[in-house]
């Protein structure tokens, strides 16, 4: 044995080994997040069970916008139907606008939902081409946009808000809205 | 019970790899071969108590005892009885026992089979195997007991994966990778076995030759019933995604034809001895990363069945089996001389150089675009997607000049070849090779790869079977036999070396298999109303209707269709779609109809149940048929090549155990 | 059972629109599959858009955009947009990326320079020489 070039050896192995170590802390099922910061995309979708209505997201300008999108068949939508009904209770009287965007899903579905989970107090937006969502990047539901009052977009959520997220950058934007 | 009887039996297993491995180190160390002939012992009756471990699980599996924990996961009361069994490999935990089962039956079947003829060589190659072999069965004592207990005892399970209860090839894909995967085992420790031993001759690649042939055999089919299944099953028409899965089982499957072809250089000439040692040590390193990639959640994969907190426990592994062959063998890489020389840049010898640059080449660009994710987001912070466009660019050059060397390879002799002789005999593979580029581009081929495919692919074939021709040829004349005969004498009379032409003819005829079908697909997409039809090359699909079945364990939603071609009505298919309880996403089992030119996939995509509608996407796929079968027919070769049909030409000298301190 | 069918069912109604197949459309069709085979469907693991079944509202975003006159080049641009360069399953040759498609090419040189290397050394050899590998 050489134990000088077995040394060598060693050396090759070991960034293997740690690219590996590496790996374990990543999540490779974590999409990469680019919207925050860019202007929302432009939208103007009819209102479930109000079809003559739609909403036109450059109506909205100057307004703090949250979208949600989801679906009756996505399990962790209900985990955070209460946070989003919580919040909309808070937030819409001081002027932030909710709507949730239904993700393939089919209406009758999605109004047994609502009532089985005891309601909803904001309206829903029909995207039954997934036109709006492809343009927010949305993978996989539930997720969640803040639109800035400036018309960008200020946080995208991937999965699950929390009580508190919302709360940080609600307040945070109504803030600029107040200035 | 069964699940105490389970549990005892793996830990004893564990107990039992270690003590074999010291016993038989120290027995070599310290010369006293009553301790190795123990430590030998002790891996029989490891392979006797997994195998009581993976009886005891299938029974707890088929009886539907809830209370061990693996059951607990993947049974369920309404899964036929056929896909309870094989849920042996649904899930990590019966995947490793299983993967347990198959390494401690090569550890006792390859030690039983060299047993007093290698000395310290085969002493050690035991030692490996056990070592292995306790690190998965230490996996099986912790972190991936499959015989934990449940309790309170649930009263159904939830049935396993839909998506591996939906096809039998899943009875049949598993198995064969792990046969393959942990065969490499075999070949790894006799050359672990040879570094350590200081036995550096060519002893440990002919003692596992047969194993390492009869390995790449079963992984070769593995790979191809994977690809079956993936057809099959997953419903896009295709049948490999360059997926980090699908690449992990590739990967020592290239290194290892690399390797049966380079160990030949050494048998013959002398020559490569580092580098089949560094072959046949990056085949089995690949085949733990494989695992470690796919098991431990670290690449993203259509295929990552199952996940557990294993990781830190193959990594570790990993680390220490890198870290001490790459020592070994880079110590002892001084020690290896090359003995023969070349006799001229014409020859075989230099045909499996290129072969072996190539297939290196290829393993490195399928390893590089699999971790490059990895180490773009530890360097640079960015996410990064290498998927089949990266691949398909990169490696179809390579395909294209391996495609060649399978023509050239057996027309070369060894030594030196006289330029003239090699010219006669590529005269006739170089015209096929014009005809078949001439024929295609009549037919309508304008790829350029492709064409080039069944350019080399012709040519390939006429120098193949020339190969048998000459051969069968001559032992007419000598021998007076029938061609019949003659061609069956040639066969036995050197199977190895007409085993590996076959295996050839069947890796040629995959090649126009995927070729023609991944060029030259007519695809269309379409929503239909019931009587609807709908034309696709030259079939008509009438869409009938939708139905509906309840069965035990699932709910599956067809469509009906007459299908025709020009107006004669040909039969009907149903493609479906399976609904699991335990998954929101059904399974597809799309209706693929084979014929010898063509195969016609038809996936039901969506349904709207109330308006009666179903969107479809059909494929006209030609030549798939060609991949399975000339799959079969490499596997064909490499058993032909392993049988033990020609005595053995010099015995190897039983040398008295022999001790080499490392 | 039944409950959970008709919820799923929904899942998968794509917005039907007739089947239109005229030979024109065969172009365009081929057009969908093309960018959707370099794209990599965000909702699945893996598979590209063009192979996804879950994807297909994603091959209808690719092909109204492409009816509208879109180059192949600008809908690519337009989900890089989106999703960054992670939705590309080749990806752009530049910069750091430039490693993928140089270290293979590198390697085959290396690689052949070896080979020539050591094949012109042993047959300079003579027969009992002992040449260190």
């Amino acid at each position: 044995m050489n134990w000088k070039r077995s040394l060598i050896g060693a050396a090759i192995a070991i960034p293997v080994v740690t690219l590996l170590a590496y790996g374990l802390t990543q999540d490779p099922r974590e999409l990469p997040n680019m919207m925050p910061g860019k202007p929302a995309p432009e939208f103007a979708l009819p209102v479930m069970d109000a079809e003559n209505d739609s909403i036109r997201l450059s109506d909205l300008r100057g307004e703090v916008v949250v979208l949600n999108f989801w679906a009756s068949w996505c399990v962790a939508c209900r985990s955070e139907h209460s946070i989003l009904y919580d919040a909309a209770a808070r937030y819409q009287p001081r002027g932030v606008r909710f709507y949730g965007v239904l993700y393939k899903d089919a209406t009758g579905f999605a109004r047994d939902w609502i009532a089985r989970m005891g309601g909803q107090n904001y309206p829903n937006l029909l995207d039954p081409a997934s036109h709006m969502a492809i343009d927010y990047a949305v993978s996989a539901v539930p997720e969640t946009v803040i639109i800035g009052p400036d018309g960008k977009i200020a946080h995208k959520q991937m999965g699950v808000v929390t009580d508190s997220l919302m709360r940080v950058k609600l307040d945070s934007l109504l803030a600029v809205v107040d200035k | 019970m069964t699940r105490l009887l389970g549990l005892t039996a793996v830990t004893t297993a564990f107990a039992l790899s270690l003590y074999g491995l010291i016993t038989i180190v120290i027995g070599v160390r310290t010369r006293r071969p009553h301790l190795v002939r123990s430590g030998r012992r002790a891996a029989y009756a490891n392979f006797a108590m997994l195998a009581v471990a993976t009886v005891a699980m299938i029974y707890a599996l088929v009886m539907h005892d809830f209370s061990v924990s693996y059951v607990a996961q993947v049974g369920s009361r309404s899964t036929p009885v056929f896909f309870t069994v094989i849920s042996l490999w649904s899930a990590l935990e019966g995947s490793i026992l299983f993967w347990g089962l198959v390494l401690a039956a090569y550890t006792a079947a390859a030690t039983f089979f060299t047993r007093d003829r290698l000395g310290a060589l085969g002493s050690y190659a035991t030692a490996t195997m056990l070592a292995v072999g306790s690190f998965f069965y230490l996996l099986l004592v912790g972190p991936a007991n499959p015989f934990r207990l449940v309790s309170p005892l649930p009263l159904d399970g939830p049935g396993p994966n839909p998506l591996l209860q939906n096809h039998p090839l899943m009875a049949v894909h598993p198995p064969l990778l792990y046969l393959g995967y942990v065969g490499m085992t075999v070949p790894f420790a006799f050359a672990i076995g040879a570094l350590l031993s200081g036995r550096l001759d060519d002893t440990w690649l002919k003692e596992t030759r047969r194993w390492t042939v009869t390995a790449w055999m079963f992984l070769s089919l593995a790979i191809i019933a994977g690809m079956w299944w993936s057809y099959e099953v997953l419903g896009w028409g295709g049948y490999w995604a360059w997926d980090p899965v699908e690449n992990a089982s590739f990967m020592p499957w290239l290194t290892a034809t690399a390797f049966l072809h380079s160990m030949m250089v050494q048998e013959r000439r002398g020559m490569l001895k580092v580098w089949n040692l560094s072959l046949i040590v990056s085949t089995f390193l690949l085949t733990i990363l494989g695992t470690f990639l796919t098991r431990s959640g670290v690449l993203s994969s259509v295929h990552a069945f199952t996940q557990g907190n294993i990781g830190y426990f193959f990594l570790g592994f990993i680390a220490v089996a890198l870290i001490f062959s790459l020592m070994l063998l880079a110590g002892r890489s001084s020690e290896l001389h090359s003995e023969g020389k070349l006799d001229s840049p014409l020859s075989r010898e230099t045909a499996f150089m290129g072969n072996n640059l190539l297939f290196s080449v290829f393993t490195f660009t399928v390893l590089l675009g699999t971790l490059f994710p990895l180490v773009a987001e530890a360097l640079r912070d960015e996410k990064v997607s290498v998927g089949g466009p990266f691949y398909n660019q990169m490696t179809l050059p390579l395909c294209a000049a391996l495609l060649f060397l399978v023509g050239v390879g057996p027309v070369l002799p060894w030594r030196a070849a006289s330029v003239k002789e090699v010219k006669k005999k590529l005269i006739l593979p170089g015209v096929a090779f014009l005809l078949a580029i001439i024929a295609s581009f009549a037919l309508g081929a304008r790829h350029p790869y492709a064409l080039l495919a069944f350019g080399f692919a012709a040519f390939a074939m006429v120098c193949n079977v020339g190969e048998f021709v000459i051969g069968a040829q001559a032992r007419r004349r000598a021998h007076g036999e029938s061609a019949l005969t003659a061609l069956g004498r040639l066969i036995v009379s050197n199977n190895r070396r007409y085993g590996g032409y076959i295996a050839h003819i069947g890796i040629i005829i995959v090649a126009v298999g995927i070729a023609a079908s991944s060029t030259y697909s007519v695809e269309k997409e379409a929503t239909l109303r019931p009587n609807q039809t709908l034309a696709v090359g030259d079939y008509t699909l009438r869409f009938r209707q939708l139905w509906g079945e309840e069965q035990p364990h699932r709910f599956v939603v067809g469509a009906q269709i007459d299908l025709l071609r020009g107006t004669k009505e040909v039969g009907r298919i149903d493609p479906r779609l399976n609904y699991y309880d335990s998954q929101e996403e059904p399974v597809t089992t799309p209706a693929v109809r084979t014929r010898f030119t063509h195969d016609l996939y038809v996936n039901l995509m969506a349904f709207d149940r109330d308006a009666g509608h179903a969107t479809f996407a059909v494929w006209i796929k030609p030549l798939v048929g060609w991949i399975w079968t000339g799959g079969l027919i490499v596997a064909l070769g490499a058993l032909v090549g392993a049988l033990p049909l020609q005595k053995r030409r010099q015995v190897t000298a039983a040398r008295p155990t022999e001790v080499v301190a490392a | 059972m039944i409950g959970k069918l008709l919820l799923i069912a929904s899942l998968l109604v794509p917005q039907a629109s007739a089947p239109k197949t005229s030979p024109s459309d065969s172009l365009l069709e081929a057009q969908v599959r093309e960018v959707g085979s370099k794209l990599r469907c965000p909702t699945c693991q893996g598979l590209s858009v063009a192979a996804s079944p879950a994807a297909l509202d994603m091959r209808n975003v690719i092909r109204t955009q492409l009816k509208a006159g879109k180059t192949p080049e600008e809908v690519e641009a337009y989900f890089v947009s989106k999703y960054g360069g992670w939705i590309l399953l080749r990806p752009e040759a530049r910069g750091f990326n430039l490693a993928l498609y140089v270290l293979p090419g590198l390697m085959v040189l290396g690689g052949a320079v070896l080979v020539v290397v050591l094949a012109r050394k042993w047959s300079r050899a003579g027969a009992g020489e002992v040449i260190d590998q």
